[in-house]
């Protein structure tokens, strides 16, 4: 935990008490917002799925350094997977597989959870292989075309065999259900009730709380610097044996795996996939979040999601009322003016605030005066 | 055990490459014994730098054999050459800029240590003692080098001595069997060399061969024990550094035809 | 079904048009090292601008003749298109010039966002028709239908096209941008002014896009916000695939795509034997660009990029 707050980790006393404050604030959130009503609530449990996007797609361009564009291609995959294991959609288009699953296809989320990381971690390699080579901009250009071609797959894949649905998507998706829970329902749990939205969102804020400690961990380690390494100066971190290639394919392989588990977690809570949720403004939204947070600094990249997701309720909140009271009508629509904004948000950031809202605090001491001394030393 | 053939580090024969029309290198060689200092010179432009990057790996020949501790190598994979024991600085520092010294030394364990991205998830015991291990061991490098008290300094903002040391802190954390070094003590003045060769007589005490590039012909005349000279991509002579600043085709080399007949002195 | 020869016509009226839109990628490229991501964008806005001045012409003055209609809104397309693109470039791009090459990058994208939304705004999100303004009956020529719009499209691309390269090579602003391409340094010491020829350069190219814009438009008698976006990444690929910063090489990689994509579409049915059907056809694109940029990134006729120190 150095790295995150690096002056108060001297006070292990006061990193604890805010560990533990910020758990209270955490489950009882959807307590307090949810007075306005459970679409807050489903907001914030979206907010959770955006953070753990944001946070594989840093492992690839905040860590490694490569810029994915396609990367949800990532979530459709592993929300299209789980849509597939756990709807009438295969039994109901296939009377083998009816039969070999007479009682529906269900999934246990401890079958899903690593399902879909694998299955997403397999088209990250497949993906990467050929690109890695790419430089900085190209590989910009083809990851977007991989999510292109994912999504026109998803679209078309409805003819000879019906595997996907095309773009009617698959519904009547089951809810998740675990330790004897099913989310889908509302639970009384000591005495309070809780909407199926506040379960979700229980599940959701413990895998993102799982998601920020493996980045973490990534971050301190072997792995981890090497693909710092790489991203300060790849000659010499090969003339220094790291296996770049091997390296770079492990950084979207691991970055895929976390956006495989949320759209799996996706498929689940919303009940529904269809192609539109998985198009290019997806991906950019997602770069979005870890570019304004912070580039490669794992508390800027949660503040970007959280931020950038929370943002459409608030607009959609504020927007249309103040529109309605002075023109009587919409003019501008809440969705496309928070496109525009996100849009001005990544020129901005670039332009002003290159690092992020949130960077990385300097790293290592870097005294003016050293500074002042190593370049009257330079010849 | 043999007493007649010498224990070669590095065996390097036949070496061609040409850049479209020009003849990089021609037929170049090089036998380095285990524990020497063994110096490539020869005037700008030679092909030093080129016949380094070869046998590093970045560039590949158009021919060559390649021999690292009695087994052949391939040199067409940077990191296998220094997976295989070859570690290398380089001619204008290639340190990782924003990272600290103790972490671009640490950087230079990764080739010598073994955890996996697993390990780090999830913390198991053979990894965290690994880091432990590399965290001290770098420490020991950086105070090797005489930079310890800038271990958590920003690799970018030490002073230019300070970060050739790094490099080599960096280089030797990979254990190499041949420490290999591109014009180390360019850029210095007269007390950082004599502070450079007192660091490269030590690494060689402790028993890493080193092969460098230098064109400060009084550090190379002190500090190897054999030198090879370059001119336009060819060898012109090989041998102990006297004989070869007395070899005529050497000084014509540096100073030009005139000079055949005069013979340099140096101290 | 139509024949062989239709289909080749039809891949030279997509192939000139994506030739059109690609020189304003390979040209912006091979000076700056940017993938200009906004580049659809502004030919979207160059189509729906001579749309708007289109209808509005026939609304005011119903009695002008279609050409004279259409040369109009042709205009007020470039004129947009052009304004757009400095505006960007001075705003967008120019103040990153030298940082790191992810951040010009990303406000690319950002600028593409932007100027989507803005189109949906002024023009909606609904797809409109663009009207016939030509003539739409069928011309035989040699056995094979072409109306005159496609006509026009080929003749007019072949025309641009000449006239660039005799800029590029024979006037003194072309040799600038040529130089700056090379080394901006030294084309600086040159006395070369690097941010005019820029300035130039994505002018060119934006003046392109327009006139690509309001082709496509009126090949396919559809305006609408997003028209863009495939062309424009589908012109990218053509640039790589004749080889970045290669002026003819973009101009024979927008052929040959428009080609490959006509005769593809057109047999894909046959040669997968039903499975994939012609809506795979964008696929196509995204498949060569992979392909080439994994086997042959420098292009068919090789790279002309700076060596950036």
């Amino acid at each position: 935990m150095k790295t995150l707050l690096p002056r108060l980790s001297q006070n292990r006393a006061a990193v604890w008490l805010g560990v533990v404050l910020i758990a209270i604030v955490l489950v009882a959130l959807p307590f307090v917002i949810g007075q306005m009503g459970n679409a807050w609530v489903r907001a914030l449990a979206f907010a959770c799925l955006y953070v753990m996007l944001a946070l594989g797609l840093n492992i690839v361009v905040g860590f490694a350094g490569l810029l994915d564009l396609g990367y949800i291609a990532f979530y459709a995959v592993g929300a299209y997977m789980y849509a597939l294991l756990a709807s009438p959609h295969l039994t109901s288009t296939f009377p083998w597989i009816a039969q070999m699953f007479p009682e529906g296809l269900h999934s246990s989320i401890w079958l899903v959870i690593p399902l879909g990381a694998g299955i997403a971690a397999i088209f990250g390699l497949l993906l990467g292989a050929p690109v890695l080579k790419l430089r900085g901009d190209y590989l910009a250009i083809v990851t977007l075309g991989f999510g292109e071609i994912v999504r026109i797959f998803l679209n078309n894949l409805n003819a000879p065999v019906n595997i996907t649905n095309g773009p009617q998507g698959i519904t009547l998706i089951e809810p998740i259900r675990m330790l004897g829970v099913n989310l889908g329902r509302a639970q009384e749990i000591f005495g309070l009730r809780l909407p199926s939205v506040y379960l979700y969102y229980y599940l959701f804020l413990a895998l993102t709380i799982i998601a920020i400690i493996i980045c973490v961990r990534l971050q301190d380690s072997r792995l981890g610097r090497a693909w710092m390494a790489i991203r300060e100066d790849e000659i010499a971190a090969k003339a220094m044996g790291i296996n770049v290639r091997n390296v770079k394919l492990l950084a979207f392989a691991l970055g895929a795996t976390f956006g495989g588990v949320s759209g799996a977690m996706f498929a689940a809570f919303q009940g529904f996939v269809s192609p539109e949720s998985f198009i290019l403004n997806e991906s950019i939204i997602v770069l979005a979040m870890v570019v304004l947070g912070g580039l490669g600094h794992i508390p800027g990249v949660v503040l970007g999601a959280v931020l950038l997701a929370i943002f459409p309720e608030i607009l959609r909140h504020t927007v249309v009322p103040v529109q309605n009271a002075l023109f009587g009508q919409v003019i501008i629509d809440a969705e496309i003016l928070r496109m525009m904004l996100y849009g001005m948000a990544l020129v901005l950031i670039m332009l002003y605030r290159p690092k992020g809202l949130w960077p990385a605090p300097e790293h290592g001491v870097n005294p003016a005066s050293r500074v002042g001394v190593a370049a009257a030393g330079r010849a | 055990m043999s007493t007649t053939a010498p224990d070669h580090v590095l065996r390097v024969s036949g070496v061609n490459k040409r850049f479209g029309g020009l003849q990089a290198l021609a037929d170049v060689g090089i036998e380095i014994t285990r524990g020497e200092i063994y110096g490539l010179i020869g005037p700008n432009g030679a092909g030093k730098t080129t016949f380094f990057n070869v046998i590093t790996g970045l560039y590949t020949p158009d021919s060559g054999s390649f021999e690292l501790d009695g087994k052949p190598y391939s040199p067409h994979d940077v990191h296998r050459v220094a997976q295989a024991g070859i570690a290398r600085t380089f001619q204008n520092i290639r340190l990782f800029p924003d990272m600290t010294a103790l972490e671009n030394v640490m950087v230079g364990r990764h080739v010598r240590t073994k955890a996996t991205a697993l390990g780090a998830i999830l913390r198991t015991r053979r990894t965290l003692d690994e880091e432990r291990a590399i965290k001290s061991r770098s420490l020991e490098l950086l105070e090797y080098v005489g930079i310890r008290k800038y271990a958590d300094y920003q690799a970018r903002t030490l002073a230019y001595g300070d970060q050739r040391r790094l490099e080599i802190a960096r280089a030797l954390a990979t254990e190499p069997k041949l420490l290999a070094l591109d014009e180390p003590a360019a850029g210095m003045n007269a007390t950082e060399k004599v502070a450079l060769r007192t660091l490269l007589e030590a690494i060689s005490r402790d028993g890493i061969t080193i092969l460098l590039i230098e064109h400060d012909v009084k550090l190379v005349m002190g500090l190897c024990d054999r030198v090879t000279v370059l001119d336009y991509g060819k060898m012109i002579a090989a041998g102990a550094p006297a004989q070869v600043q007395s070899n005529p085709a050497v000084i014509e080399a540096y100073l030009g035809a005139g000079h055949k007949a005069v013979a340099t002195k140096v101290a | 079904m139509e024949t062989f020869l239709q289909q080749i016509i039809n891949g030279l009226v997509l192939g000139s048009m994506y030739a059109l839109i690609a020189l304003g990628y390979t040209m912006v490229y091979g000076i700056m090292n940017l993938i200009n991501f906004a580049h659809g964008d502004v030919l979207t806005v160059g189509a729906l601008t001579a749309l708007s001045t289109i209808l509005l012409l026939q609304a005011l003055f119903p009695g002008m003749p279609g050409w004279a209609v259409i040369g109009c809104g042709l205009l007020a397309a470039i004129t947009v298109c052009v304004t757009l693109s400095l505006i960007i470039e001075r705003v967008a791009y120019r103040p990153l010039r030298n940082a790191p090459r992810l951040a010009p990058l990303i406000s690319a994208i950002g600028v593409s966002i932007v100027i989507q939304t803005v189109a949906m705004l002024v023009w909606g999100r609904n797809y409109m028709t663009f009207p016939q303004l030509i003539p739409n009956t069928p011309i035989d020529v040699a056995g094979v239908t072409v109306t005159a719009t496609k006509l026009l499209v080929i003749a007019l691309s072949a025309l641009v096209m000449v006239g660039l390269m005799l800029l590029v090579n024979r006037t003194k602003l072309g040799r600038a941008m040529r130089a700056t391409a090379e080394n901006p340094r030294v084309a600086g010491l040159m006395g070369v002014n690097p941010n005019f020829v820029i300035a130039a350069t994505f002018a060119i190219g934006a003046a392109l896009a327009g006139l690509a814009g309001v082709m496509l438009a009126a090949t396919y008698s559809v305006a609408h916000f997003y028209m863009g976006f495939l062309p424009g990444l589908k012109a990218f690929t053509a640039a790589v695939l004749g080889g970045i910063g290669n002026i003819p090489g973009a101009m024979l990689g927008g052929l040959l795509l428009g080609l490959i994509e006509a005769l593809g579409a057109g047999y894909i049915g046959q040669l997968t034997g039903g499975v994939l059907g012609s809506h795979y056809q964008d696929v196509f694109a995204f498949a060569i660009l992979i392909i080439v940029l994994v086997f042959r990134p420098s292009g068919l006729l090789g790279e002309r990029v700076a060596d950036r120190a």
